[in-house]
């Protein structure tokens, strides 16, 4: 396996919130991209914890733009490169909101299209940037201050979204698992066209968790079997290794639904209902990596 | 090279010419053959850009704002509803201080369903930081995307420009086009914002209200600056090609003592209307807007004004009306015609000087005095 390069490109006093996913991810995503790379940020938590202008702690250019936005300009941003005969990548990193609910329009026209850039959506299952609302990615049962009483609806399934675009790669991450995510975005930029990752995002305020517990949670919700790990390179289904002991022998998913504030006072309907759809999610997936469908 | 073209075109042979590196765009009526014929020059190599099929105006704008912030010429068009779809990325584009270049055929917004000519679609893109011309022949809509992009990216400048053209009466109506060679008339982009890893920056980061006031007066600045760097262009495009362009087009207006101010092709009409009425021995005299950002002075001093608007902003006014009252002092009769496509003829014209009201505002052929 590559070494994970010591530079950083996330550099220190970001504006982050104590124990932030997403700023744990970008750092590896940062490592693996290296300095040849743009990000196309659209309005998230990632355009908040760069800083205030004219500091950035972002140590790549960062392009940030209109909330809907990412994906289209990403596309127009890659094109003028590669007409000048330029490498760099381009990286469109927006959140749940920016990808599932306002921005899945941009993305699939600039998936249809075959545009050469890579699509990571953290994902940390709500409206986090503006205090914590429901989006189209918050899993059924959670309480956002849009959700009070838990959300009605299950979590939109992005990645079959995405998968229906038939991009030659794309992969699920976690950064409790950092080599994991690492590699996947070295693989990701090995590739031309629109490849994608979709990074679980544990978000401490807004999941109401303890700060130092952010680890902890992303191995939970893999361990659990609520978050499972995987690439389609190509099309071909491969589950990563710590999802594949999650569905031999998985932890209970109580562990991780009791962990987490914004699951209080859930009922066992819904939690039965949570686990009933991520096996449903994990069975598919075993058969699509046996070639059986 | 002397042809007959439609003004969509005439402003896609400009683009032909102008050689954007990146061609993002979105079929909406009366646009359309832009980006066809555009797609049509790609596919055929006559013009090697890369051209973005986008899937809506608001990807087209937000491609070409990632294109453009790599220091590459953008262009793209779009209408009525497809302005109006991407108006949040047409902000951005200007507040990035990106030189990207739009065509927008004029069309009226709905409801109900409307597709012909209007000045509305624009007009409320006033605000925005967007340079606006208003062209009046299919020659100009040539040249004045030609010259778009020189303007667009001066230094003195680098702010977007939008060449406007009225849907059908221009877009779709045959008229004799000289097609020139550009050649070195757009000089090379240097974009002194480009995107450049080897110097990361963060741009559009969350800015506080000190520099976020300081960044708004220097795109006035520009804009004001932007009336040399247009006078400029238009003189060397006068040198270079032979046709001549004002901030405003002048007809007969030395002696005149009413004057009819219009853009777009109510603005050509206009000049037939002081003919008749000079025949009839009224000293008259037209004023055809053509950049309406920065907005021009006009000499109107001592002289009656009709305005006519074929836009409207409502519970205010006539946009033009309200503009010149505001910048000149006058007191313009206000004719609001041509609405959604309304058939406005130079005697129509004739006639709205001959019974003028100064002060007051008539809907033609809806409402006497309102």
């Amino acid at each position: 396996m590559t070494e994970i390069p010591r530079e950083e490109y996330i550099l220190k006093c970001t504006s982050a919130c104590a124990g932030c996913g997403d700023s744990l991810s970008l750092r590896y995503v940062l490592k693996a991209a290296g300095p040849d790379t743009v990000l196309v940020v659209p309005a998230c938590c990632t355009s908040v914890i760069q800083g205030i202008y004219p500091n950035t702690a972002f140590n790549v250019p960062v392009y940030n733009v209109a909330f809907a936005a990412a994906a289209a300009c990403a596309s127009g941003m890659s094109a003028a490169l590669r007409a000048a005969g330029k490498k760099t990548n381009v990286i469109a990193y927006a959140g749940d909101g920016g990808t599932v609910d306002i921005g899945i329009q941009a993305l699939s026209g600039a998936f249809e299209r075959g545009a050469d850039f890579l699509y990571i959506c953290y994902d940390n299952e709500a409206y986090g940037n503006t205090g914590m609302q429901r989006s189209g990615a918050t899993p059924l049962g959670a309480r956002t201050t849009t959700t009070p009483a838990g959300k009605m609806q299950p979590k939109k399934d992005l990645d079959a979204i995405v998968a229906a675009h038939r991009p030659p790669y794309m992969a699920t991450a976690c950064p409790a698992y950092p080599k994991d995510l690492f590699q996947k975005v070295k693989k990701a930029l090995s590739y031309r066209g629109p490849t994608f990752i979709h990074i679980l995002s544990p978000c401490p305020p807004g999941w109401r968790f303890s700060t130092e517990k952010t680890v902890e949670m992303g191995k939970l919700a893999v361990r659990t079997g609520m978050w499972i790990l995987y690439e389609r390179e190509q099309g071909k289904v491969t589950i990563n290794g710590p999802s594949k002991a999650a569905m031999v022998k998985p932890l209970p998913v109580g562990e991780y639904i009791r962990a987490q504030g914004r699951f209080k006072g859930i009922s066992a309907e819904t939690v039965a209902r949570m686990v009933d759809d991520a096996a449903a999610l994990a069975r598919r997936l075993q058969k699509e990596e046996e070639g059986i469908c | 090279m002397l042809t007959v073209a439609t003004g969509n075109k005439a402003v896609a042979a400009a683009v032909k010419e102008a050689a954007p590196a990146v061609v993002a765009a979105y079929p909406i009526t009366p646009q359309t053959e832009i980006v066809e014929q555009i797609a049509e020059y790609v596919s055929s190599g006559e013009l090697k850009s890369q051209y973005i099929p986008v899937e809506s105006e608001h990807s087209a704008m937000a491609a070409c704002i990632g294109a453009s912030v790599t220091g590459a010429r953008t262009f793209t068009a779009t209408s009525s509803h497809g302005l109006h779809y991407m108006h949040e990325m047409v902000n951005w584009a200007a507040g990035a201080r990106l030189p990207i270049v739009m065509a927008n055929v004029n069309r009226a917004l709905g409801p109900g369903w409307n597709i012909w000519a209007e000045h509305t679609d624009a007009f409320q893109e006033r605000d925005s930081g967007w340079l606006q011309v208003y062209v009046g022949s299919v020659q100009e809509a040539f040249d004045a995307v030609l010259m778009a992009f020189c303007i667009a990216e001066d230094e003195r400048v680098l702010l977007p420009v939008m060449v406007n053209l009225d849907g059908f009466l221009l877009s779709h109506t045959m008229q004799p086009l000289e097609i020139e060679k550009a050649g070195d008339f757009i000089p090379p982009l240097h974009l002194p914002h480009a995107i450049d890893p080897q110097n990361p920056c963060g741009y559009g980061t969350l800015t506080g209200p000190d520099d976020y006031f300081r960044l708004r007066w220097d795109i006035e600045r520009s804009m004001r600056d932007a009336v040399d760097v247009i006078r400029g262009t238009q003189e060397r495009f006068a040198r270079r090609f032979g046709r001549k362009y004002g901030m405003v087009d002048e007809y007969r207006c030395d002696d005149a003592e009413v004057v009819i101010v219009a853009a777009g092709t109510l603005g050509r009409e206009a000049e037939v209307a002081v003919d008749l009425l000079r025949d009839e021995g009224t000293r008259a005299g037209s004023m055809r807007i053509r950049w309406f950002r920065p907005f021009p002075r006009l000499d109107l001093s001592g002289r009656d004004v009709v305005v006519i608007d074929r836009d409207y902003s409502f519970g205010f006014g006539g946009v033009l009306a309200k503009s010149i009252a505001a910048t000149e002092g006058a007191r313009p009769f206000s004719v609001i015609a041509g609405l959604g496509g309304q058939e406005v003829t130079y005697e129509d014209i004739a006639g709205f000087v001959r019974n003028r009201q100064p002060g007051r505002e008539l809907w033609f052929g809806v409402n006497g005095d309102v």
